[in-house]
């Protein structure tokens, strides 16, 4: 499996957004590149959770939420990869639900939400045979070591604390 | 018809990575029958195994969602374009099956979706899988605890079996995590069970700990118990508590910032062999059913954050009289690792604290005073004059005795000494040499030279010498 770059501006925008949309789920889409050696996520958009509804555990993208975030990823340039979304005081694996509704190829990025912070986020893609996910391995662009050190780190340590 | 199909990024690799594709039909349901004549990868995608088009694709004409029009009969025109959409939903919603085990607590609205959530991702460490540790891992299982540890170092032995229901008759001799997991497996197979097959020590506490954010202590000696409780205060854990006795049991929930720790309650461990352990006093079977379901009730409250928890209460039980009863209990602000000052700041030495090796040093006997189950077998057998003491207490000499010994519990050996002739050779026993041996050293002490210890006890007899006496 192919490893999914996220830039780290892509991946704080998602924490944020996580964290400000606690106790309900939030979602977005995944713009960037898909290469050979695999997909790099250089922006996302937020978008509206379409739910009016169970917005604790249910996200929805509507039709005319998803064409618009097809037609901008055409005209910055770039592709639509997939999406994101949050798990409010729930792990970061894909729920049933989650497998029920997916497509293949597009990345499914999910990031943890406990009491309000974000904490481990993963990435999925569906298998062809559409019977399970399958991890996709995040790579963080690479950058320079900043003071109070790896944010990776620093969440597991808060799931430990 | 002509019409063109516009092809969503994630099935575009199934028609050759072209963003539309031209095909041929009349209708919506002839032109989806076209593409797929044409790219069958992508039909699993659109369609179920009953051909129909699954709920979360949406077809649109132009700009019309089809379930506005005809569905698939609606007719199509040259130059239509229909564009297949990805409903793209999702979320951390429970599964069809779980709603259906979890309906109970769902329909309550102190637990309900969200907080059936918030079981599912509660990791909680059971120390212990012995009597409170299998009521407590079995309905935590079953209530839907998403991550449970189990430590335990022991093997199932059948004298456990009368309380320590998470093991089965056919379960003896297998490994108690083990044993346990496979219990909970059967129980809720939605539960991530992990296995810390170790004796929990200052080594290893803080690592194991690290990982759960609720911890229920099952233990049943005091140098594990505050262990416990100390790895608690330092990892700001809450520490679920439980003990029992005979009839008679307590709980609480200690560490909490709000509430006492164990220490504050209790800084000192009683001195060593005061407070008997349940295998050597012996604890009501139910017991542990009734004080581990306390402990249980505690954790999912605190997973769910509601209702009142023990915190600064001190529950006591009695099972004789059927009585609960409960203590105010306070933090206490000298309290050396959770008051004001701490002194304690990492783990210690807990059988240094409670007292351990001066016990130990108290029961071990020279080798030469200790005499081998085979030996005083083959001394009987050869007709010597052998005077056999059994210090044990009389409910235990009525479950099984060696032939020919005499009883004086330990407590009235010195009411009894003048039943002793110290001239006589002399072997003590009692259930496997740890009481005789105090009591081979106090009659040393005082004069008896001709006195041994079984090595072993009487239960090392039945296994060595005479199968016909019961083991317990």
């Amino acid at each position: 499996m192919n490893e999914i770059r996220i830039s780290d501006p892509a991946e704080q925008s998602i924490r944020r957004r996580g964290a400000a949309t606690y106790p309900q789920e939030c979602c977005g889409a995944l713009l960037g590149r898909a290469t050979d050696s695999g997909k790099v996520v250089t922006e996302v958009i937020s978008i509206e959770n379409a739910r009016t509804e169970s917005r604790e555990n249910r996200f929805l993208i509507e039709d005319a939420d998803y064409m618009r975030a097809e037609k901008e990823a055409d005209r910055r340039g770039l592709a639509l990869l997939g999406f994101y979304h949050s798990h409010p005081d729930h792990p970061a694996a894909p729920s049933r639900y989650d497998l029920e509704h997916a497509f293949p190829w597009f990345s499914y990025v999910i990031v943890a939400v406990r009491q309000g912070v974000p904490e481990a986020m993963t990435c999925w893609v569906l298998t062809e045979e559409r019977d399970r996910f399958v991890e996709e391995p995040i790579a963080r662009e690479s950058r320079a070591p900043r003071a109070g050190g790896d944010p990776d780190r620093a969440s597991e340590a808060m799931e430990g604390a | 018809m002509a019409v063109k199909v516009l092809i969503p990024t994630p099935l575009r690799s199934y028609v050759g990575n072209v963003s539309s594709v031209e095909v041929q039909g009349g209708t919506v349901g002839e032109a989806m029958n076209d593409l797929l004549k044409r790219h069958e990868g992508i039909r699993k995608h659109l369609f179920d195994a009953q051909g129909q088009l699954r709920s979360f694709v949406n077809l649109y004409v132009n700009d019309e969602d089809i379930r506005h029009l005809s569905r698939m009969q609606t007719a199509l025109k040259d130059t239509d374009t229909i564009t297949i959409i990805p409903s793209v939903a999702g979320g951390a919603g429970l599964s069809n099956a779980e709603i259906r085990r979890y309906s109970r607590h769902l329909i309550m609205p102190e637990v309900g979706l969200r907080g059936q959530q918030r079981l599912k991702s509660a990791k909680v460490l059971c120390v212990g899988t012995g009597g409170l540790g299998s009521p407590l891992a079995m309905y935590l299982a079953a209530a839907g605890i998403g991550t449970l540890g189990l430590v335990d170092f022991d093997v199932v032995d059948e004298s456990n079996l009368q309380r320590q229901i998470i093991h089965g008759t056919s379960d003896v001799g297998k490994r108690k995590v083990l044993s346990a997991k496979e219990t909970i497996r059967d129980i809720n197979p939605e539960v991530n069970v992990i296995v810390h097959e170790t004796r929990l020590s200052s080594e290893n506490a803080l690592e194991i700990l690290r990982n759960y954010e609720i911890v229920a202590d099952g233990t049943d000696n005091f140098p594990t118990r505050y262990l416990v409780n100390d790895a608690c205060v330092l990892t700001g854990k809450p520490n679920v508590y439980g003990s029992i006795f005979r009839f008679e049991g307590q709980a609480s929930v200690f560490c909490d910032p709000k509430g006492p720790c164990y220490r504050c309650l209790y800084p000192e461990p009683p001195p060593p062999g005061l407070v008997p352990s349940c295998a050597e006093g012996g604890v009501l079977g139910i017991l542990p059913g009734i004080i581990g379901l306390v402990q249980a009730t505690e954790v999912v409250k605190l997973a769910l954050g509601i209702g009142e928890t023990l915190v600064g209460r001190l529950m006591l039980y009695d099972a004789l009289s059927m009585r609960f009863r409960e203590m105010r209990i306070r933090k206490n602000p000298e309290c050396p690792v959770c008051g004001e000052n701490p002194t304690i700041k990492t783990l210690i030495d807990y059988d240094q604290f409670c007292g351990i090796p001066d016990l130990e040093a108290q029961q071990r006997v020279e080798a030469e005073f200790e005499i081998e189950p085979q030996e005083l077998a083959r001394k009987l057998a050869a007709g010597e004059d052998v005077f056999i003491l059994d210090v044990r207490n009389p409910d235990e000499y009525a479950i099984s005795r060696i032939e020919n010994s005499e009883l004086i519990p330990l407590p009235t050996l010195l009411e009894g000494m003048n039943r002793l002739d110290s001239a006589r050779e002399m072997v003590v026993h009692c259930h496997t040499g740890i009481r005789s041996a105090q009591a081979v050293n106090f009659l040393r002490g005082i004069g008896f030279t001709r006195v041994k210890n079984l090595r072993g006890g009487i239960d090392a007899w039945s296994r060595e010498v005479d199968p016909a006496v019961p083991r317990y």
